[in-house]
């Protein structure tokens, strides 16, 4: 298993992913692609749909990317790099491709959770051989903080104001991670920019696998969560201490939580740290919904826990 | 050999013989039977294809986007909504300079919803980038999927190209087809190089980036330099493709009895064999008429249009779709082709076949014969409509 010494060291070797971007200052994006890339030993071709990290790394005539790398539109990664997978494996059964080459898609959350949507289902129930990376900031940040299906509940975002009215985000995020389970791909799971070995040791064990993975990966903004530029791992970390993100994986249909905090840290630590969620220390009614939203995290924690009991395939799934 | 087969076969049968890496194609009346075969083939270990059977047609041009820029020879085929689906992706299938054959068989574009034949969908696709060819039988659509196959591949082309065979008239009816031999076929299509492949993982290259104002219109320049090349290439292996077959193509349009012609109908797609029925039953009562059939639609082969029709005194543009709110899209093109001619026929815009309505002999006669007495102006005029 990677630690950040062999992380390094495969870094040193390869730079695949170049400084140069222009990434916001505190993004953490470039984090988890540096994370996520120096995990894969073999060649790899990447994808991106149209996103923050497509538009800060590929301005022509330059480019961020020192491996094979193509961007087509918002919508489609999936089915671009299904493309880009079959194009492998035809030109592998002629004798034109030799090498062992694997694909990975970053998307944000906006490109996989919403417009993607289609397209990566697809490519996960086809069953192509490859990683598919949502860099998951909760937003679509790169046109400007508008609310995506990732956003949380409460959060001021620029089409879920905070009015006089309607108090930000009216609607539950998705569980897009769920969804992905329920395509019984090979391996499935939740990481975040704080842990970054466990992100890299989540690739490498994912990476074992032919056909379909599926990584989502906690990605603070802080721009778009109205956060401190140099807070962005502290930011992810209390997601998971406060089990709002929790880290976990489910491989070949079974499931492990990877992390589990053993001090139960209210939510509202998390929030309070986020101008995106100020309005709650705020409105006479903030404390109600804080309490709302705190319910919903243990809500699914305990749901977690409850399937990682019945679908761990330990001893605890045997009964 | 001859044999009888269908538009649909006549597709499938040059795909098979052009044999792409990657196929990806997604169902839709009236093209669902080419992927059908296709997936024949694939299914039976005919060819070493790898299907993708993807969830929509974006995701269809998408793999085959992706497929292409990691070096792989692609191909895909649609129809009416499907194409209104992709065609953002035909944009960018252009724009990155990828050659992707697609049929397209012609349908209506909803509402209301119609499965049947016009060309609302091709012109849907006409500013997209790719260069496109109208047939007129089974044969032509066997014939140019395999030479569009070639131009798209052209070191000088590199851009998607689009065989547009009409829904049900072509796709679904059975004609005599004469293929080349599988190795005729395949030694006139030639072996794919791709250029800059994903796949090359030692030279990686970023494919798809975005550029400012400062390098925006300069790669769109570029982008309309190759199209320009169209023209040249077009010849060159429609040449070729005579001299393989024997067949008698000669340019990007076929003019039919029109040589002193002073009434003709300029058409696309399989409205040319009605049209020279109608030509032939008028000719034989001593009416000077022909027609004008366009292969080549984009790029518009402007100048061939001009010296085709320059000298005929009145023609009838028949559009197969109604470009909203303007003259018909084929009539635009044509009344450009002439507006610097010294002497040009008046010209006359007709819309017809919405929706797969019958096009018949008569109702093309009956155009020919009264041509000289309509008053010339940008009216659209209808045919074989109830008003």
């Amino acid at each position: 298993m990677p630690n950040i010494k062999t992380l390094a060291q495969r870094e040193e070797k390869e730079v695949r992913f170049t400084p140069g971007h222009t990434l916001c200052a505190g993004c953490a994006e470039p984090m988890v692609v540096r994370t996520v890339l120096n995990a894969i030993e073999e060649p790899v071709v990447v994808a991106s749909p149209t996103g923050c990290l497509e538009v800060a790394t590929s301005r022509f005539p330059g480019t961020a990317w020192n491996v094979p790398w193509i961007h087509v539109a918002f919508e489609n990664a999936g089915a671009v790099i299904s493309g880009v997978e079959a194009a492998y494996k035809a030109l592998t059964k002629t004798g034109a491709v030799k090498k062992r080459i694997r694909f990975v898609v970053f998307g944000g959350d906006g490109g996989t959770y919403d417009i993607g949507l289609q397209a990566l289902s697809g490519a996960l129930e086809r069953g192509h051989d490859f990683l598919y990376v949502c860099v998951n900031n909760e937003a679509y940040m790169n046109t400007g903080v508008q609310r995506s299906s990732a956003t949380p509940r409460c959060a001021s975002a620029t089409t879920s104001p905070v009015g006089d009215e309607i108090p930000g985000k009216p609607q539950d995020r998705k569980d897009l991670t769920q969804i992905v389970v329920g395509h019984h791909v090979p391996y499935v799971g939740q990481a975040a920019v704080s842990n970054l070995i466990d992100l890299a040791n989540k690739v490498e064990r994912a990476m074992k696998y032919d056909g379909p993975k599926f990584l989502n990966v906690l990605t603070t903004c802080p721009l778009g969560w109205r956060t401190p530029r140099d807070s962005a791992i502290v930011q992810a970390k209390l997601a998971v201490e406060t089990r709002y993100w929790p880290l976990y994986e489910v491989i070949e249909e079974k499931y492990k939580i990877n992390y589990k905090p053993k001090a139960h840290v209210p939510v509202e630590e998390w929030l309070k740290t986020q101008g995106r969620f100020r309005h709650l220390f705020r409105d006479p009614q903030g404390k109600e919904r804080i309490a709302e939203f705190q319910a919903a995290v243990d809500r699914h924690w305990n749901d977690l826990l409850r399937k990682e009991q019945c679908l761990s395939g330990g001893e605890a799934g045997q009964g | 050999m001859r044999k009888v087969m269908t538009g649909h076969k006549a597709v499938a049968e040059a795909m098979r013989q052009i044999e792409p890496d990657v196929v990806a194609v997604y169902p839709i009346t009236p093209q669902s039977e080419i992927a059908e075969y296709y997936a024949d083939y694939v299914h039976d270990g005919i060819v070493h294809t790898e299907l993708v059977p993807v969830e929509s047609e974006h995701s269809a041009m998408s793999a085959c986007v992706g497929a292409a820029a990691a070096g792989a020879r692609v191909m895909t085929a649609t129809s009416s909504q499907g194409l209104a689906l992709l065609v953002e992706v035909l944009y960018i299938a252009a724009g990155m300079r990828l050659p992707i054959v697609m049929a397209l068989a012609n349908r209506s574009l909803s509402a209301p919803i119609n499965i049947h034949c016009d060309h609302s969908d091709a012109y849907l696709a006409r500013d997209a980038g790719a260069f496109q060819v109208f047939c007129e039988s089974a044969q032509e659509v066997y014939d140019y999927m395999l030479i569009a196959q070639r131009i798209a591949e052209h070191d000088k082309i590199r851009l998607p190209g689009i065989v547009n065979l009409d829904g049900f008239s072509l796709t679904h009816t059975s004609q005599v087809v004469e293929p080349l031999e599988d190795a005729v076929a395949k030694k006139f299509v030639g072996v794919f190089k791709p250029v800059h492949p994903l796949l090359d993982v030692d030279k990686p290259v970023t494919w798809g980036p975005f550029a400012m104002p400062d390098y925006y219109f300069e790669l769109k320049r570029a982008q309309q330099a190759a199209i320009e090349e169209v023209p040249t290439v077009f010849l060159d292996v429609q040449k070729a493709f005579v001299k393989t077959s024997g067949r008698a193509y000669a340019g990007f349009v076929e003019k039919y009895r029109l040589d002193d012609a002073d009434r003709a109908l300029v058409v696309l797609g399989s409205t040319a064999g009605t049209a020279k029925i109608a030509v032939d039953a008028l000719r034989s009562e001593g009416e000077k008429v022909g027609l004008l059939k366009v292969w080549l639609y984009r790029p518009f082969p402007y100048q061939a249009v001009a010296s085709a029709l320059e000298r005929v005194k009145h023609v009838a543009v028949l559009d197969r779709a109604i470009s909203f709110g303007a003259m018909g899209a084929l009539y635009s093109d044509v009344a450009t082709s002439l507006v610097r001619s010294q002497v040009r026929p008046a010209l006359h815009n007709y819309i017809y076949g919405l929706g797969g309505r019958d096009i018949t002999v008569e109702q093309l006669a009956e155009v020919l014969v009264g041509l000289e007495k309509v008053h010339p102006d940008e009216v659209l005029r209808y045919i074989g409509l109830r008003e």
